[in-house]
Formats: structure tokens, C-alpha cells, sequence
């Protein structure tokens, strides 16, 4: 019978030589990790706890940014009012993972390092410049987010490596995020597609920089070039350029939810209105 | 691995058990703590029939280890009535015919419980949303969703 080992440690240095056993991994919410173990998809020999390390769970304001345990559940995300009020469209990636019941567990380190093209928190975390703090036994690094996934259930992290928190950078002035999936229910389902918007407006208005992401086009997700959006207020020409680089990017599957061409033009759309949420709220700020 | 040893609080009263690592929450409520109420519907997070509270946070006690509740405060279902006075939900719930089979209510009931504690005057809508992760086959969810608006106001004095 399947009895992997299972252990909670309380210190960093504990955790990494834990997992630096062989078929050692890390739990944080397991909202995967317990299905994949049931279902016999990933049987670690040893399961490490993460949640009893100092720090991993809870947000914390720093400075003008935050720094967010890495197996916080997300419903606290959406329970903490000046973080709702940052990053609104990091909190609807995170409140769209799930039921409210996985919400309660679920966290961003296991959104991103469960490595689903499809992880709903993980595009607007990339728009918005969010860095995963990753310790391992070579000490501690800083890695832009999308660089963790590396292919669908694989990451770029090294053995005995896990994610210990994510620093959100201090807003820019005038700036607004913003996440829409889209799915043929109307709840609970796996993406279709996912756009993560961040946008920044310059004194008069126009945008001055935008990031848009995309999940579930590609074996990761991907950035759109979004360049046609700069200097502009988001006219008609601008979002059609928008909608051609987006669809530019998709290297999509065939699935149950989708067509590859189905997948391709919906990516075009989802990343114009994302696009015109984050606009509103940056605008707003 | 020889078997964890977990203290915990269950329902108000301290609680001890052994499990193995690989063990659910779910599994030890139901086959070592003989606390049958949750339920196992799908054992993968999809049907909410094993609602639990644990700190006063709603979660499927089928994607919890039972190792991971040392330390912990859990509600589970037994816990929802004073004794032999019915929760307010639990008597909505009889009076509104909110349940057919009943194989989902533990769940449906804890849900909305966790729902009332942390917004008392929820909208329909927003109780909807709430209660998406509990699935019922039998009801069509209209009756449930009427028994937890009904119990909502009782509870706010309405």
C-alpha cells in the first residue's frame, strides 16, 4: 500500500534539505497535490508541509508593495481590503481557482507550481511585475514569476527548491490590473482562456505601459507584444493591433473546451476587454 | 511510516488521533473519529459533501491531510446544532424542504454556515456563488438557496 512519509518542518533550512530527498515534495494548500496523489498521477515518497514555516502564510504591506506568503489561501487574499484595493486583478485570477472551499486552501505558490498553462492567478501576477522568492540549498533567488512554469506539470526549479513568497512591486501611479477567464460555465471550470492585464497611464492619460499575458493558449503562458496600446487611450485601431498580437502568440491545444481555432480567436477578445478593465481602473487611481 | 499522532480540537472538545500520512481529513473523521456526517462524494474538491471549518475557514476535508489538522480548530457538521436545538440553517433547511436525498446537506449546511458567519445579509446572488462548490442532484438548488436566505434573516432578527 502507498504510505509516503509526511512531515512539517519549522524552519527554512529544514524545509530545503527535506525536499532534497529523492521523491520529496511540497505541499502548500493541495488542492492538486492530494487529487493527483488519490488518482496515482504523482506519488511522492515524501510530503513536506510548508504551511508551519514562519512567513509563508499571510500578507504583508511593504512599503508601497506587499509580500505574500507563498501558501496563503486565497480567500484571504480577498479578504484583505488594502490588497483587493492594489492588485484587484491578482485577487480575481486567485477568487476564480476553485470553490470557495478550495479558495480556503488553494494558494499562488501551488496555482504556479502545479504548472497548468491554465493556473487563473498566474498571467496577471506576471503583468503586474510579481517576483517568486525561491530557497533552496544554494540560498535564496528572486525569479520574475512566469519563469517558474516550464512546461505543463513542470518547473525550472531545482531539487530541494520551493517558493517561500512573492514580493508585489510598489504600484505605479496610475496604474490598474486586471483578470477574465473565460469558460463555457459559469463557474468553477478550467480556462478556456485567461488574460492578466497590467496598464500604466502617463500624465495625459494615454497609456504608458502595458503587460498582457496569456494562460491557456500555450504550454505556459505567454506575453502579448502590446506595444500598439502605448501612447494611446485604447481606440479601435489600437485593440484590433491588440487582438492580432494576441492571436499572434497562441500555440494552443485541441480539447474538450476548445478548438485550436476557437481557443486562438477567443484569446484576441479576452485580451481587448481585459485590456479595458485595467485602462478603467488605472484611470480611476 | 509508523502512524502520526495529532491533537487537535474538534467541535469544541479536544480531540486526539493516529493516522497515516497519506490519510484525509475526511478519512479520519469518518473511520477513526466515527464522525459519519461529512461526506464522501467525489474525494477530488468538485462536490463540497465534506465541508468542514477548520480555523473558522470553509474546505473540503477530502483535500486535507488528517496530519495537516495538528493545531487546529475544526467544525465539522456534529458540531452545527446546541445540543438538541436545531441551528437556524438546520431548521430552515426542514421547514423549506431544502433536501431530498440528503446526502449533500452536511455539506450544503456548513457551507451556508461559514457563509452567515462571515456576511450575515448575503445576497442571493452572492449565496449562490457561495454554495457553487456543493453540488446537489436531487433539490435544483432553488429550495436550498431559499431555506439559506429565510435562515440569514432569522439569524439577523428579521
Amino acid at each position: 500500500m502507498y504510505a509516503p512519509n509526511f512531515a512539517a518542518p519549522q524552519s527554512i533550512d529544514d524545509a530545503v534539505r527535506m525536499l532534497g530527498a529523492d521523491g520529496a515534495k511540497p505541499l502548500s494548500g493541495g488542492t492538486d497535490l492530494i487529487v493527483q496523489l488519490r488518482s496515482g498521477r504523482n506519488r511522492p515518497d515524501h510530503i513536506v508541509d510548508l504551511k508551519k514555516l514562519p512567513g509563508l502564510i499571510g500578507i504583508t504591506a511593504e512599503g508601497a508593495g506587499f509580500r505574500v506568503g507563498a501558501a496563503t489561501p486565497g480567500a484571504e487574499l480577498g479578504e484583505d481590503k488594502a490588497f483587493v484595493a492594489a492588485y484587484p486583478g491578482i485577487v480575481e485570477g486567485a477568487e476564480l481557482i476553485g470553490s470557495t472551499q478550495v479558495q480556503g486552501r488553494a494558494s499562488l505558490a501551488g496555482n504556479l507550481c502545479n504548472a497548468s498553462p491554465a493556473a487563473d492567478s498566474v498571467p496577471a501576477m506576471a503583468a503586474c511585475g510579481v517576483m517568486a522568492v525561491v530557497v533552496g540549498p544554494n540560498g535564496e533567488r528572486e525569479v520574475p514569476v512566469q519563469d517558474i512554469p516550464a512546461s505543463p506539470g513542470r518547473t525550472s526549479l531545482a531539487k530541494g527548491e520551493f517558493v517561500k513568497e512573492f514580493v508585489l512591486p510598489a504600484l505605479p501611479a496610475k496604474s490598474g490590473d486586471a483578470y477574465l477567464r473565460f469558460i463555457p460555465r459559469t463557474e468553477m471550470d478550467i480556462a478556456v482562456v485567461g488574460a492578466g492585464v497590467q496598464i500604466v497611464l502617463a500624465d495625459d492619460g494615454t497609456v504608458a505601459k502595458a503587460s498582457v499575458w496569456l494562460g491557456a493558449v500555450a504550454p505556459t503562458i505567454v506575453e502579448v507584444d502590446a506595444s500598439c496600446l502605448v501612447g494611446t487611450k485604447l481606440d479601435d485601431d489600437a485593440m484590433a493591433k491588440l487582438d492580432a498580437a494576441a492571436q499572434a502568440v497562441c500555440n494552443p491545444i485541441d480539447d474538450k473546451r476548445g478548438t485550436i481555432e476557437y481557443r486562438t480567436k477567443v484569446a484576441g477578445v479576452m485580451a481587448r476587454r481585459t485590456a479595458e478593465i485595467a485602462f478603467k481602473r488605472a484611470g480611476a487611481r | 511510516m509508523a502512524k502520526i499522532h495529532v491533537t487537535t480540537k474538534i467541535n469544541g472538545e479536544d480531540a486526539e488521533f493516529l493516522c497515516e500520512p497519506q490519510q484525509t481529513m475526511l478519512d479520519v473523521l469518518r473511520d477513526e473519529l466515527s464522525l459519519t456526517g461529512s461526506k464522501e462524494g467525489c474525494g477530488s474538491g468538485d462536490c463540497g459533501a465534506c465541508s468542514i471549518l477548520v480555523d473558522g475557514r470553509l474546505v473540503c476535508s477530502c483535500l486535507m491531510f488528517g496530519a495537516e489538522a495538528a493545531g487546529t480548530e475544526i467544525m465539522t457538521i456534529e458540531g452545527m446544532s446546541d445540543g438538541d436545538t436545531l441551528h437556524p440553517l438546520q431548521q430552515k433547511f426542514l421547514e423549506h424542504a431544502a433536501l431530498q436525498c440528503g446526502f449533500c446537506t452536511p455539506g450544503v449546511l456548513v457551507a451556508s454556515k461559514a457563509l452567515l458567519d462571515a456576511n450575515p445579509n448575503p445576497t442571493e446572488e452572492q449565496a449562490r456563488y457561495w454554495l457553487a462548490g456543493n453540488l446537489c442532484r436531487c433539490t435544483g438548488y432553488d429550495k436550498i438557496i431559499e431555506a439559506v436566505m429565510d435562515a440569514a434573516a432569522e439569524m439577523r432578527g428579521e
